[in-house]
C-alpha cells in the first residue's frame, strides 16, 4: 500500500522534472545570472546601482518606457477592437463547414516571416507606396503622407499582427461558449444587444484578457517591428537595450533595462490575473 | 591478456573509451584541419569572396556575422578558447581586443603593409607596445550619400545642406554614433580627434538640428533602403558604401567631401591568439589583403568600399564607381573616426539615445 502510495506521489515529480529543470536552466538561472549582472559596473565590474538610477534619473531613457507603454496600449486596443467583431462574425455568422477554411483564411499572414511582413508594410507605408500612390493618384492629398517611419507605421505594423492572435484566442472562447446562456436571455426577454452586452461580453472576457495580455507582453517586448517600420524617430525600451550592446558591449545596463521590462510585464501580469480571478479558476 | 579475460567488461569499457577518444580526436582533428571560424562583419559572408580562398586551401571558411565591436568581444567571451580564428573589427577598436588578451601579433613581413594607403594604415589603434595586432583591409566614408538628380550637388559639398530647410524632411541619418557625432564635430569646426566632453552640448545641438529636418534614422539596411526607394534625398553619414554597390541600379547615386571634411572609417583583420589554426589564419589574412581578394572584398555584395591595398586587382569601371583616382585627395581631407575612451564613448552614447528621443 505504501509503494503505491510513494509511487503515486512519484509520478507527478516525474512528469513534471523536465519543465522544471527546463525553466530552472533556461529561465530562472539566466534571470539570476542576468540579476547580478545588473548590478555590476561596465567598467571596473564593481557592484553599483548605477545602471538602475541611469534609467530613472536620465529623461531620455525614461521616456523609452512611456513610449513603449504608449504605443502597446495603442496597439492593444486596437487589436481588441478589430479583433472581436472579427471573431464574432467568424464563430456566429460564418456557416460551420467553412470556419475552419475562414480560419485559416484569417491567420493567413502568419506564415510569412515576421521581418518579411514588416518590410512588406514599410514599402505599402512608403513616400511611394501603394497608400501614397493611391491617395495622390486620386486626387486625395497633393503630397504623399508621411506614413513609414513613424509611430503609425509600428503601431499599424503590430495591429495587423496582432488582430491575427487575438481572433484565434476570442473565437476559441466564443465557440466554448454554450448557446444555452443565449436562450436563456431571450426566454427572460433580452433582445440581440442585450444578450450581447449582458451574456456574451462578459462571458468571452476571460478569453478577450488572455489575448489582450499576450498582445502586451509580446509587443513590449518586440524589437523587429518599431526598428524597421518607426524610423528611430523614437525609441521603445527594447531598441534601447539593443544599444547598449551594439558597441560598447554594456551587458549590465543592458541588463538592468531588461529587468524593469520584466517588472513591468509582471506588473501587468498581476493586475490582469486579479481583475480576472485566474489563480481561482 | 589474463585481464581482459578474467574481466571482460572492465575490458569493453577500456576499448569504448579508447574508441570515443579516437572518434573525437579524429573529429576534432579534421575540423581543426578543414575549417577557419571567422568572425565577420556582413561583407566577408559573401561566397564569390570566400570561395577562391577555400578551393586554394582546401579549407571550409565559417563564418558568424556580428554587429557591433561589443557584441562581437561579447560572441568571443562566450565561446571556447580557439573557438574562432580572425576577426573583422573597426581599426579605432583594436587595442580593445588587445587588452582583453586576445589577439596574435601579426607578422608584418609576411604582409604587404607597404602596399596601403598610408592614411589608413592606423597605426595609433592598429599597432600596440609596438606589434602589429591588426591590419587595415577596407576603408571608406561617412559623408554624404545623396541622390544627384533631387539635390543640387553644389550643396553638399557643405555640411550646412544637412541643417538647412531647402532640406527639411528629405534626409535620413545613419544610425551610428560615432561617425554621425564626428560628422557634427566637423560641421562646428571641431576636430574629430580631439572631441572632450566639452563639446558634447554643441554636437548635440547641432544633431538636434539634423534631427528636426530628418525623416528617419536607420540602420545600414534601413538607410541604404530609403535612399535608393527615393523616400529620402540625402543619407548624412553615407558615402561610397552606399552609393557604390548600388551604382549600376541607381546611377543618380553619388557621394561628396564636403569643405569641412569627412569622416575616415576603417576596418581591420585581426587573428586570435588562441587560434588553433593559425597558419591558414594567417593564409586568409594573406589573401583578404592580396589584390585579388581586396578586390572582392571593395566589391562584396553586401556593400562596397575602397580596398586598403593601393595593388587591389579592382577593374577600371569599379575604380570609377568607387572613386579610386580622388582618393589623394578625399584621404587629405578626411579627418580620423572618433576614438573615444570608454567614459566618453558612454557620453556619446547617451547624447546620441537623447537626439534620437528628441521629437
Amino acid at each position: 500500500m505504501s509503494t503505491v502510495n510513494n509511487s503515486g506521489r512519484a509520478l507527478p515529480w516525474a512528469l513534471v522534472t523536465p519543465a522544471l529543470g527546463w525553466t530552472l536552466l533556461f529561465f530562472v538561472l539566466p534571470f539570476i545570472a542576468m540579476g547580478f549582472s545588473s548590478l555590476t559596473a561596465h567598467e571596473g565590474g564593481g557592484f553599483t546601482f548605477a545602471n538602475y538610477s541611469q534609467f530613472f534619473t536620465d529623461p531620455s531613457y525614461w521616456r523609452a518606457m512611456v513610449n513603449s507603454l504608449q504605443v502597446t496600449a495603442i496597439v492593444t486596443v486596437v487589436s481588441v477592437l478589430l479583433a472581436y467583431p472579427f471573431a464574432w462574425i467568424l464563430a456566429e455568422q460564418v456557416p460551420e463547414r467553412w470556419q475552419r477554411l475562414a480560419l485559416m483564411v484569417a491567420v493567413l499572414p502568419f506564415w510569412t516571416s515576421y521581418v518579411v511582413r514588416s518590410y512588406s508594410w514599410l514599402l505599402v507605408l512608403a513616400q511611394n507606396g501603394v497608400i501614397n500612390r493611391t491617395l495622390t493618384g486620386l486626387g486625395l492629398t497633393a503630397e504623399p503622407l508621411q506614413l513609414a517611419n513613424t509611430r503609425f507605421a509600428t503601431v499599424t505594423g503590430f495591429v495587423h499582427f496582432f488582430v491575427m492572435l487575438l481572433t484565434l484566442t476570442i473565437f476559441a472562447n466564443l465557440k466554448q461558449l454554450s448557446p444555452s446562456y443565449r436562450k436563456a436571455a431571450a426566454d427572460l426577454g433580452a433582445g440581440p444587444v442585450r444578450t450581447f452586452l449582458h451574456v456574451v461580453l462578459p462571458l468571452t472576457l476571460p478569453g478577450i484578457m488572455v489575448g489582450a495580455f499576450l498582445t502586451f507582453v509580446l509587443c513590449i517586448g518586440d524589437y523587429i517591428t518599431p526598428q524597421i517600420l518607426g524610423g528611430n524617430n523614437e525609441l521603445l525600451m527594447p531598441q534601447l537595450v539593443m544599444m547598449q550592446i551594439g558597441r560598447r558591449g554594456d551587458f549590465p545596463l543592458a541588463s538592468a533595462l531588461s529587468i524593469i521590462l520584466m517588472a513591468v510585464v509582471t506588473v501587468a501580469y498581476l493586475a490582469c490575473a486579479r481583475w480576472l480571478k485566474i489563480e481561482r479558476a | 591478456m589474463s585481464a581482459q579475460t578474467t574481466k571482460p567488461l572492465s575490458a569493453l569499457k577500456r576499448h569504448l573509451r579508447a574508441a570515443c577518444a579516437a572518434t573525437a580526436l579524429l573529429l576534432t582533428t579534421g575540423a581543426q584541419a578543414a575549417d577557419l571560424n571567422a568572425l565577420i562583419w556582413c561583407d566577408h559572408a559573401d561566397p564569390a569572396l570566400l570561395q577562391p580562398f577555400e578551393e586554394a586551401n582546401g579549407v571550409k571558411v565559417n563564418v558568424k556575422e556580428f554587429e557591433g565591436t561589443g557584441a562581437g568581444l561579447a560572441i568571443v567571451e562566450q565561446s571556447q578558447p580557439g573557438d574562432w580564428d580572425v576577426m573583422v573589427i573597426d581599426s579605432i577598436d583594436v587595442p580593445r581586443g588587445v587588452e582583453k588578451g586576445l589577439f596574435e601579433p601579426l607578422p608584418e613581413d609576411k604582409l604587404p603593409v607597404a602596399d596601403l594607403f598610408p592614411q589608413v594604415k592606423m597605426d595609433a589603434s592598429t599597432v600596440v607596445g609596438g606589434k602589429r595586432y591588426g591590419i587595415t583591409e577596407k576603408f571608406g566614408y561617412n559623408t554624404i550619400g545623396f541622390n544627384k538628380t533631387k539635390v543640387d550637388p553644389a550643396d553638399m559639398h557643405s555640411l550646412a545642406a544637412l541643417t538647412s530647410d531647402k532640406y527639411k524632411g528629405k534626409i535620413a541619418i545613419y544610425d551610428y554614433y560615432l561617425p554621425v557625432i564626428g560628422m557634427a564635430a566637423l560641421a562646428i569646426g571641431k576636430k574629430t580627434a580631439e572631441l572632450t566632453e566639452a563639446d558634447l552640448p554643441a554636437i548635440k545641438a547641432e544633431l538636434l538640428k539634423m534631427k528636426a529636418n530628418a525623416k528617419l534614422v536607420g540602420e545600414v539596411t534601413a538607410s541604404q533602403t530609403a535612399l535608393a526607394t527615393g523616400e529620402v534625398d540625402i543619407l548624412v553619414g553615407g558615402g561610397e558604401w552606399v552609393t557604390a554597390g548600388l551604382a549600376k541600379e541607381n546611377p543618380a547615386l553619388d557621394f561628396s567631401i564636403p569643405k569641412e571634411g569627412a569622416v575616415l572609417w576603417s576596418q581591420s583583420l585581426a587573428m586570435f591568439k588562441d587560434s588553433k589554426n593559425k597558419d591558414m589564419a594567417l593564409k586568409f589574412i594573406q589573401y583578404i589583403i592580396s589584390p585579388e581578394g581586396q578586390a572582392r572584398l571593395a566589391t562584396s555584395a553586401c556593400y562596397w568600399g575602397m580596398p586598403a591595398n593601393t595593388k587591389a586587382a579592382l577593374s577600371d569601371d569599379q575604380k570609377k564607381v568607387l572613386r579610386f583616382d580622388e582618393q589623394p585627395d578625399f584621404l587629405a581631407r578626411a579627418q580620423a573616426y572618433p576614438a573615444p575612451n570608454a567614459d566618453l564613448d558612454k557620453k556619446m552614447q547617451d547624447v546620441w539615445t537623447e537626439m534620437l528621443q528628441a521629437q
